[in-house]
């Protein structure tokens, strides 16, 4: 048998092997890597990107379309004065480890998440809990101190993750949950891999390996899926490339929504942002589709107040701060500025940021305000911008899902210290009606609007690019999940 | 020679304790706060504290500098604040990458770069030296970041020969784990190579110039001969100097290759770090590689002695 038909008859059966196994693992590449894998003690959206819903599971779960689900509760009982809420817990629950997930390990992650040295980064999250208590094996209570209308909300985000007392030592490293994947290995700098879980209580996965991977730099991203090294690329850094991408057969673009408002956040507190008028006047002189357009390649949908546009409740505000300069010039002059204002423009890291920062500028300019752009890494933003408190304009994405909230907290870095603001949130936190609930929100929304506290660009967008035949990945981010419990090859 | 060896030992440990104070605050003084960094937009005040005094950020200047250089001297590198691993094994596992990448980088180079350097000597003037000089001119004005993304979209993209990044890793195998450290290695050596190549021509030609190598010539040998018997080794000072310093700078410098292939080694650790406020990492990486280029320098002086042993008394 000469070389070339050996070569072809291996081909052939190589071929006739594809066919007979459908693939069954996945690589999916992501920018950020996670610091470590504890989803309870750190901010970092990496962490929920790979873990959430894969390894680790809580009482709740957002949905694909950000609706709150059943979880490892699968169902519950709220008492009349909304401050008991009694879960009753999935039967036959069991960690990757073997032991068996219960109420106690419910009240365990609870109580850790609130307590004194807790280093939950969202420990605000738990602050209505008076107490957890086990009933039985498969019944928690749980008792608030005031009724929080979100409280099923929040617990369905990666924060609240269960997790169990026995492997809680090195789940940093090795993270041990109930999910339908489970951690196997991590190759620091370069992947992580998770396999099914066979003995998983609910819907299996369909894949049997993932592999996630991580490529920060845009370029290198671009090259990766080229040379289809990765399955699927979520949240892909380049969106000057993905019409490249929509027009090859190899590959689909997936765009989504992401919880993201990206906003020209203005100190309030700082002259000449503290008049109302300056503010609208920045606001008017702000073109967000040239914003969008420009330094996202188009990809974003307009805001005009701190709400994601996909959620029954936005209200589209953006009428409110049309584009007009003209305006933004006369209401300058009206408040004493017609020669117009300096001031500091501080950019963090993102291309929405840096490259959103350079048209905002000129824009601005255009009306007679003057900025001194200086860009900061993260860890100089937080300090100075966010901490420090020390600026003018910035731009920032706010990626928390439903953080309205955040307007109520004067001492919050844009400093909006509104008291009608403050008392619909608190309105709102003890809510647990839909529809008043619904109402309320919308005020809310209004309100920040009409103050202009800050100038509202876009909602962020989330571009996935995948090969054809994957099937299932999540389309819209409504908290930062790579959930791929239900992804799998097209036969 | 002892006392010539003593005497770079002396320097050597001076010039680390040198360096480790400038790091340690250089790093520290840095604006930023790892465990607000860590934290996110929504930490409350009490839970950063908490953190903090986990990570042991509490302490005053002197005392962390203490703890880390005494941690440091027993091989104890400290925790990394993101990560929470050992920063030690960290480093190892980057180490892993980033020091064969180096010493591949280097081989390629200097196997391109001698007998580029010395075939271009040896018909100085000729077509030959004429087209080496002009390819190590372009060698040396390429950027290697671009370079690389050349070779990514030729031999990865296009080809489909390669990966386009990512390291396989030694479990996979030798030449697994080689193949995917071809290219960066080609990208990195290829400048390199470039500067040894015209290194080692001028300074043969110097040599090649000199009255000894005339002696050489008027005992009978020819222009061959005198080159690889007396030229050569005399000509190695400078190339040594330039293979020591390039060593460094490809252990420390790969930062923007490792980043386009988006190779887990230390210099995407250090750019990721610095990012993070992962400060204890930052400076123990940095500290190593002082210390490499320190030891590199160190190993260079011995080699220049026994190349040239008028050296070791003029100390």
């Amino acid at each position: 048998m000469t070389f070339l038909k050996m070569g072809a008859v291996s081909a052939l059966a190589m071929m006739v092997a594809g066919a007979a196994f459908a693939k069954s693992d996945i690589s999916v590449a992501m920018q950020l890597e996670p610091p470590h894998l504890d989803p309870t003690s750190a901010a970092a959206g990496a962490i929920d990107s790979v873990l959430y819903s894969n390894v680790f599971e809580g009482l709740t779960r957002f949905g694909p379309d950000g609706s709150v689900n059943p979880g490892l509760a699968q169902s519950w009982e709220i008492s009349e004065d909304g401050l008991v809420y009694t879960f009753h817990l999935a039967e036959g629950v069991k960690f990757h480890d073997g032991s068996a997930m219960d109420a106690e390990d419910v009240k365990f992650s609870l109580d850790r998440a609130r307590a004194e040295d807790s280093a939950n980064a969202q420990k605000a999250l738990f602050g209505s809990i008076a107490e957890v208590e086990a009933v039985d094996a498969t019944t928690v209570k749980v008792t608030l101190s005031e009724p929080n209308g979100s409280f099923l909300f929040n617990m369905a985000w990666g924060d609240a993750v269960i997790v169990a007392p026995e492997s809680i030592e090195n789940i940093k490293q090795a993270p041990i949950g109930t999910g339908a994947f489970k951690f196997t290995n991590w190759v620091q700098g370069d992947n992580i891999t998770l396999e099914k879980n066979g003995d998983y209580w609910g819907t299996p996965a369909k894949l049997d390996k993932v592999t996630f991977k991580f490529i920060s730099d845009p370029t290198a991203a671009f090259a990766a899926v080229m040379a289809e090294d990765v399955d699927a690329f979520v949240g892909f850094p380049a969106p000057e490339n993905l019409p490249q991408f929509e027009a090859d057969p190899r590959f689909q673009v997936i765009l989504g929504n992401t919880e993201g408002e990206t906003i020209l956040a203005m100190n309030n507190k700082l002259a000449p942002f503290d008049n109302v008028k300056v503010r609208e006047a920045v606001a008017h002189a702000i073109d967000r589709q040239a914003i969008i357009d420009g330094a996202m390649f188009g990809l974003g949908t307009p805001i005009g107040t701190h709400f994601a546009p996909h959620n029954p409740d936005y209200v589209d505000l953006t009428g409110m701060t049309q584009y007009d300069p003209e305006l933004s010039k006369k209401l300058l002059a009206e408040a004493g500025f017609a020669d117009g204002f300096k001031t500091t423009l501080k950019l963090p890291p993102p291309s929405y940021a840096r490259r959103g920062g350079e048209i905002i500028a000129s824009q601005l300019r255009a009306v007679g305000i003057e900025t001194e752009i200086s860009n900061l890494e993260w860890a100089q933003w937080l300090e100075q911008v966010f901490k420090g408190k020390d600026f003018g304009l910035t731009i920032v994405s706010h990626t928390e899902p439903m953080d309205i909230g955040i307007y109520a907290r004067p001492d919050y870095y844009f400093q909006y210290d509104s008291k009608a603001f403050q008392d619909l949130n608190s309105e709102l936190s003890v809510e647990a009606d839909p529809a008043k609930r619904s109402e309320l929100l919308k005020k809310m929304e209004q309100m920040i609007s009409e103050d202009y506290v800050n100038g509202y660009l876009f909602q962020l967008a989330f571009p996935t690019v995948a090969k054809k035949d994957v099937v299932g990945l999540w389309k819209d981010q409504p908290t930062q999940a790579t959930d791929l419990t239900a992804v799998h090859w097209a036969e | 020679m002892l006392r010539y060896v003593a005497k770079r030992l002396v320097s050597l440990v001076l010039s680390l304790i040198v360096a480790s104070l400038v790091i340690f605050l250089m790093v520290e003084v840095v604006p930023g706060d790892p465990a607000s960094f860590m934290l996110g937009l929504n930490a409350t005040d009490e839970t950063l504290n908490a953190l903090r005094e986990q990570l042991g950020l509490n302490g005053t200047l002197v005392e962390r500098y203490l703890s880390w250089v005494g941690g440091m001297v027993r091989g104890d590198f400290g925790t990394s604040y993101t990560y929470r691993t050992p920063v030690a094994e960290m480093i190892g596992e980057r180490m892993w990458i980033s020091l064969p990448l180096a010493l591949f980088a280097l081989t390629l180079s200097t196997l391109i770069a001698f007998p580029a350097g010395i075939w271009a000597a040896s018909k100085r003037g000729s077509l030959v030296d004429t087209v080496v000089m002009g390819i190590t001119q372009l060698g040396v004005a390429i950027p290697n970041f671009w370079f690389a993304m050349l070779m990514v979209l030729v031999f990865a993209i296009n080809l489909r020969w390669f990966n386009a990044g990512g390291f396989a890793g030694w479990d996979a195998g030798f030449f697994v784990a080689m193949k995917s450290l071809t290219l960066p290695a080609i990208a990195l050596a290829l400048p390199q190579a470039s500067i040894l190549a015209r290194v080692m021509r001028s300074s043969l030609l110097d040599t090649l110039s000199e009255d000894f190598v005339r002696t050489a010539r008027a005992k009978g040998l020819n222009k061959r001969q005198a080159l690889w018997r007396h030229a050569l080794r005399n000509a190695l000072i400078p190339v040594l100097t330039i293979i020591g310093l390039q060593f460094s700078f490809l252990l420390a410098g790969a930062i923007i290759i490792e980043n386009v292939f988006f190779l887990p080694g230390l210099g995407r650790l250090v750019f990721q770090s610095i990012s993070a406020r992962d400060l204890i990492v930052v400076e123990s990486v940095v500290m190593l590689l002082v210390f490499a280029v320190v030891m590199v320098n160190f190993a260079v002086d011995i080699a220049y002695a026994i190349v040239d042993p008028r050296l070791r008394t003029r100390v």
